[in-house]
């Protein structure tokens, strides 16, 4: 799985947000953090408004803040907006006999796949991932 | 970075071996989370577990307030060469009421449990839970278990 951009941005967003929860952060202090471009972010920022995981701060000192539970808001929930777990393999037009039988056979095996990765990635909270990078950095 | 998440406070938790008393609390608790009355599920693997046929590779622990209000157990046995596997702990079941999650309960019990197993000379602790249970793989997530080397397969029978 090739996590997308705007997945990663989401993530930076939403860690950086849940390090301090009762904090509002700009756009534009998160871009600075992270060096990535403000108008991606900005866009990506929308979207999670949209997911219900952050939420808009209007007025002097407003900005972004973090709804959501860190032990209950998983590495899904905050990229499920950005990727997309559909299957891969692009079966050709027209396919017929023993090469169609092939492509339907690994169908079913890349939904499998997908069943499994989509799993693993809703059984990984915020704090999880967060204690494995800890965890590797000690090493 | 580290994140701050508020965390109410944690209840003074006893945890202690099950006895066949329990068996009503357990039955209650696990029809209070899973919806559904194993009553005989439930009598049958207290028989097993706890009480006078404990064993040093079973272990049922339950966990309780100062008033004596059961709140949570856990289950668990030591299991051998299924498929190649050396002797290994495996957690059976795990049960919190659900408003006491989140103050360290299921990891109380689920350290307990761990400390039995490594007595009864296990080095490997595991187990199985639906790939939709976000609530159970989030907690064993966090409490270090991550996917190993075998893989489960099921199929219908004809």
């Amino acid at each position: 799985m090739k996590l997308q951009k705007a997945s990663r941005y989401a993530l930076y967003a939403v860690l950086h947000l849940a390090s301090e929860p009762g904090r509002q952060f700009s756009t534009a202090d998160i871009a600075a953090q992270y060096s990535v471009s403000t108008h991606h972010l900005a866009k990506v920022m929308r979207a999670l408004v949209r997911c219900g995981l952050i939420e808009s701060v209007r007025g002097v000192g407003g900005g972004y803040r973090f709804t959501g539970n860190v032990r209950r808001t998983t590495l899904w929930d905050v990229i499920a907006e950005f990727e997309s777990l559909e299957a891969n393999i692009e079966i050709p037009d027209n396919l017929e006999g023993e090469a169609e039988k092939i492509f339907i056979g690994l169908d079913i095996v890349n939904q499998e796949l997908d069943t499994l990765i989509r799993a693993t990635l809703d059984s990984i909270t915020l704090q999880t991932l967060l204690r494995y990078g800890e965890d590797a950095a000690k090493k | 970075m580290s994140t701050a998440q508020a965390t109410e406070s944690l209840p003074t938790i006893h945890i202690r071996p099950a006895n066949p008393d329990d068996g009503s609390a357990i039955i209650a608790l696990d029809r209070l989370v899973t919806g559904s009355n194993k009553a005989e599920y439930w009598a049958d693997f207290l028989q097993r577990f706890a009480g006078k046929n404990h064993k040093i590779q079973r272990h049922f622990l339950v966990a309780e307030t100062e008033e004596q209000k059961l709140v949570g157990f856990i289950a668990g046995e030591i299991r051998a060469w299924e498929f190649g596997s050396p002797p290994c702990g495996w957690i059976l079941a795990l049960n919190v009421n659900p408003e006491l999650r989140e103050r360290g309960i299921g990891t109380q019990l689920f350290d307990a449990l761990c400390a039995e197993l490594k007595v009864a000379g296990v080095s490997t602790v595991r187990t199985m839970v639906r790939g939709d249970d976000k609530v159970n793989l989030s907690f064993f997530r966090g409490e270090g278990l991550a996917a190993g080397p075998y893989i489960e397969l099921e199929r219908r029978l004809k």
